[in-house]
């Protein structure tokens, strides 16, 4: 056999050993004295990843600054900057990579200064697992606290936690227990995660990478071991829902669209049908376009996080910014398909900041935001509450300053496609950008959607105003059951006629009901809102409150409503009372609708003049819990009202 | 085939097809890859004026087949821009002129500083140092001001250094082309902030800029093992071969041509050497070496434990150089 030919046998032989090795990212957080550069330092020599001339040099420096006496200082290893290395503190966030035999690291090595807690935000963005570092002569910290609650709040749901400096503690176990259970009772505050503590000297190398001598009561695995062997959730994210962020459309010719992206979550095959968000659109994946510029055939399937290519086989309205997600109806067709849960779309949430700019937040100021490849402008409307990491409590602030973590309501002038962060980590972030600095003030974590106001805010705790009329009264006067008949469909579906020929129905048998649509809110009750989606959600949410106070005084409420979210509609349910409610689909299809066109909003939308129209380019849930579904481009106004009759007189609502 | 191309050892294994299977989960190498075209392709979305400097060695050349696959089936979308201080390796202007520009059809910028080509400025005639500063650091500031590039990618790791440990992906350089390590960016996720304070092409004045480094996670055996997996031809100076050296403190110094002048008593030796790095052929080093395949350099890499920047001079001129250099504006 040749020389080269021989290598390429050695070297078949290790890939198959080591050319597939997981990748973890991880990160360490300790105060500047916990020992923390020591242990990466420890971790990089005894894993054989320091090239000699740099021990070298660092065995050259060490001397010469004497910090550790005669012998090497490994922080020196990590400490890169001039100006940290004279200051003896690490000042921003360094990324190290080293591997052993099973697996491949990338270190987040972040400053444990109280004044950096955006740094550690930064670190753990992008880790799967944290390091936490305690000096066990003092034991959990203020810093320990900080440093938990901000790796739990980035999601990392592995955490070591390494009592160092035992050594200097005497090897003492009773001093270990005390630390490792102080350090427990503060973790049960947060949210349930893998803990592991261990007992370790970084200096002197016990527990780091080999078992300790000084401590035989301590049997567990050491920082290595773990760091090897725990699970990495590398595929978590392909686990997901499906969320394709258009980074660029491309169009190298004629004959080729593609759009090519990151997938953020989830995975997708050819010839499923998506979704273009927001608009609304849905189209076919008909490639998934292998990248090899060497003629490689196209993939059948991708998954989180592969950058790809994809096109689609029909021409829709897509560039930067629009999210691709599935469509659930064509993925209940395979095998192991499941629904998906669909993103919020939205131009208001809630959502958990780190502020990382000197300049403070105040509410109302404009930034740019980053969520995904969508930038927008959007402001803080409110500062809900600051949190403090180190005790975990909330408190009303009307500012954020430089590394204060807190919730606040947000609004974008675009619409963002999101999931909470959660859920999904890539489409639950987003930065905030300086307008004039470009600074990046903020990270953010969206915690919740545009359902802020359908909740109660008093939490239950306001008295109910108890009438001087039973229910039981009202019913037997009117004879009726007050319930609320929410009439939903496209605009053009004949709501608003249906709504009134069921009222004439009613009044004709001597019942009392009321109508309430849209057009009547806006003109009153909802002046002060708009046509995005979060202000459409508030104001069914307003006409359902009025619906509510209908109901209560016996009477029937008819609200005609496009509401078009599956997610908005239960929220309704839930609000007047399961037994209240009835949902009536009024299913004229878009084409009807559009030929109709009554409130000549389509001829407006196609004329660019109007936007987040419900079938057109926000999407139409259609209801699969209706009570009743008329096909309304059928049946005349007053068929469709008889019906609903119909259905009230069985479920013995009205006599 | 160009004579570069095919005189280069190329890998024997069959490259991609592995990564096609339906794996649950991907390897290392698929996810560098997967990280370094988002970032390419962000900053194509993100700027004006995009420009790749290439050095001819192997981290350029596997960012070049990075870029080639993001905009696949489409072309790179920018040019590739040499910062050429006229003392490469032969070798490297013919894999230069005859894989890229030739064979990939890339559209390729040659940027040599006129004046300092003028004044005779060479590593041997004025040092490292002023050659490093006029014939490099200065032609790229040139090179990027003459085109009013906004955003360029250069090939950096963060293992190949200490300072570039630190160093953003997206890294926003002065009107000047400084780097200020205390205004640094953080950067969480892959949301990159890639907004700059720019100038309309008309003003006289400069805005910021940004250096981007796809490959900053990878590492050396990282690009060794993705050149073998995608089969790239690279320089022929990466592979050991019997050459004419001098050793001079101790480092062995390829006689590339007749511009370098022999010590009395000085005469070139033929050494099997090969390359780990690439640069200004009288300021790089050249290692004693077997390895003449890619496999073979691959295992010998896997073996050693040295970093490859030990062969570059201009690193050793003192503790925290590097960072100095970069502050001043060197890539």
């Amino acid at each position: 056999m040749t020389r080269a030919a021989l290598a390429t046998q050695q070297l078949e032989t290790w890939l198959a050993a080591h050319g597939r090795k997981d990748l973890l990212r991880f990160l360490t957080c300790g105060n500047v004295d916990d020992g923390k550069s020591t242990l990466i330092g420890r971790l990089l020599l005894e894993t054989e990843s320091v090239p000699k001339d740099v021990l070298a040099a660092v065995e050259r420096d060490s001397k010469a600054q004497g910090t550790q006496g005669e012998k090497t200082d490994l922080a020196f290893l990590t400490d890169g900057l001039k100006a940290e290395r004279e200051q003896g503190i690490t000042i921003d966030v360094a990324y190290r990579t080293f591997a052993t035999d099973r697996r491949r690291f990338l270190l987040a090595d972040t400053p444990g200064h109280e004044q950096y807690t955006r740094n550690m935000a930064t670190g753990a963005s992008t880790a799967e697992l944290a390091i936490i570092l305690i000096d066990a002569r003092h034991g959990v910290t203020p810093q320990t606290r900080r440093h938990s609650f901000i790796t739990s709040l980035l999601g990392i749901r592995q955490a070591i936690v390494a009592v160092n400096k035992m050594d200097l503690a005497g090897w003492d176990r009773s001093r270990f227990d005390e630390v490792r259970k102080a350090f427990l009772d503060v973790a049960a505050h947060l949210p349930a995660r893998d803990y592991h503590v261990v007992p370790i000297s970084a200096l002197l190398g016990d527990n780091v990478v080999k078992q300790s001598p000084e401590a035989p009561w301590y049997t567990g695995p050491t920082i290595l071991e773990l760091l090897e062997t725990l699970p990495v959730d590398a595929s978590g994210a392909a686990r997901g829902p499906f969320r394709f962020p258009v980074q660029l459309a491309l169009r190298p010719s004629h004959d080729f669209r593609g759009f090519a992206g990151t997938i953020a979550s989830g995975r997708i095959r050819r010839g499923e049908t998506v979704v273009v968000l927001p608009s609304g659109r849905t189209a076919q994946v008909e490639r998934i376009v292998d990248l090899n510029p060497n003629g490689v055939p196209d993939r059948d399937e991708a998954f989180a996080p592969m950058a790809v290519t994809i096109t689609l086989d029909r021409e829709v309205d897509c560039s930067r910014g629009d999210t691709l997600v599935r469509n659930d109806e064509s993925s209940s067709t395979g095998p192991e398909s499941r629904p998906e849960t669909r993103p919020t779309l939205s131009d208001r949430f809630e959502a958990t900041l780190v502020w990382m700019d000197e300049t403070p937040l105040l509410p109302g100021k404009e930034f740019r935001l980053k969520h995904g490849t969508c930038e927008t402008t959007a402001f803080v409307t409110r500062i809900i509450s600051r949190i403090d990491v180190t005790t975990f409590q909330s408190a009303p602030a009307e500012a954020f300053k430089l590394n204060d973590i807190g919730r606040v309501e947000l609004r974008t002038a675009r619409p963002l496609v999101f999931d909470p962060y959660r859920s999904v980590r890539a489409t639950g972030s987003f930065i905030l950008m300086d307008r004039i600095s470009n600074a990046t003030s903020a990270a953010g974590l969206i915690e919740q959607s545009d359902i802020g106001r359908w909740l109660d805010p008093a939490r239950g705790q306001l008295a109910e105003q108890r009438s001087s009329v039973t229910s039981a009264e009202r019913e037997a006067r009117y004879g009726q059951k007050p319930v609320t008949v929410l009439l939903t469909g496209l605009s053009g579906a004949g709501k608003s006629a249906v709504a009134r020929a069921l009222e004439r129905s009613l009044f004709d048998l001597g019942r009392n009901a009321i109508v309430i649509d849209g057009e009547a809110m806006r003109a009153g009750l909802s002046r002060d809102l708009g046509f995005s989606a979060a202000d459409r959600s508030e104001n069914l949410r307003r006409a359902m409150e009025f619906a509510k106070v209908l109901n209560g005084s016996g009477l029937i409420a008819i609200a005609a409503f496009v509401a078009p979210q599956a997610e908005t509609r239960a929220r309704c349910k839930a609000l007047i009372g399961h037994d209240r409610f009835v949902l009536v689909h009024l299913a004229a299809p878009l084409d009807h609708c559009r030929t109709v066109d009554p409130s000549r909003i389509y001829r407006q939308a196609s004329e660019g003049i109007v936007r987040d129209i419900p079938g057109i380019d926000v999407p139409y849930d259609v209801p699969t819990d209706a009570d009743l579904t008329l096909p309304s481009h059928e049946l005349n106004a007053d068929t469709c009202a008889d019906r609903i009759m119909g259905l009230l007189r069985n479920k013995e609502l009205v006599i | 085939m160009s004579p570069a191309s095919s005189t280069t050892p190329t890998a024997s294994a069959a490259p991609h097809s592995a990564s096609h299977s339906a794996a649950e989960r991907l390897g290392h190498l698929d996810l560098l890859e997967a990280e370094a075209i988002h970032i390419l392709r962000e900053t194509v979305a993100s700027y004006e004026r995009p420009v790749m400097l290439y050095s001819v060695g192997k981290d350029s050349t596997v960012m070049l087949h990075l870029a080639r696959k993001a905009f696949h089936p489409g072309r790179v979308p920018f040019p590739v821009l040499h910062v050429d201080t006229g003392w490469k390796f032969k070798e490297m202007y013919t894999y230069r002129d005859g894989y890229v520009r030739d064979e990939l059809g890339i559209q390729l910028l040659v940027h040599r500083n006129e004046e300092g080509f003028r004044q005779g400025v060479g590593p041997i005639s004025h040092g490292s140092r002023v050659h490093t500063d006029v014939m490099k650091t200065v032609a790229l500031r040139q090179a990027l001001d003459l085109h009013r590039f906004d955003a360029a990618f250069g090939g950096a790791r963060r293992d190949e250094e200490k300072s570039r440990a630190k160093e953003r992906i997206f890294s926003v350089r002065d009107p000047q082309h400084r780097w200020d390590p205390r205004m640094q960016r953080p950067e969480l996720w892959n949301t990159y902030n890639t907004r700059i304070k720019t100038t309309p092409p008309t003003a006289p004045e400069r805005g910021e800029s940004v250096r981007v480094f796809p490959l900053s996670n990878w590492t050396e055996l990282d690009v060794w093992l993705y050149v073998r997996r995608e089969a790239l031809p690279v320089v022929p100076l990466y592979f050991a071969k019997e050459r004419p050296v001098v050793e001079r403190h101790g480092t062995l110094i390829l006689v590339d041509d007749d511009r370098l002048p022999l010590n009395p008593g000085e005469r070139p030796q033929m050494k099997k050497v090969r390359f780990r790095t690439l640069g200004c052929y009288p300021l790089t080093g050249a290692v004693e070496s077997e390895a003449e395949t890619l496999d073979e350099v691959i295992l010998e890499l896997i073996a050693s434990r040295f970093s490859e920047r030990q062969g570059r001079i201009i690193d050793h001129d003192g503790a925290g150089s590097m960072e100095d250099k970069k502050r001043e504006g060197y890539f």
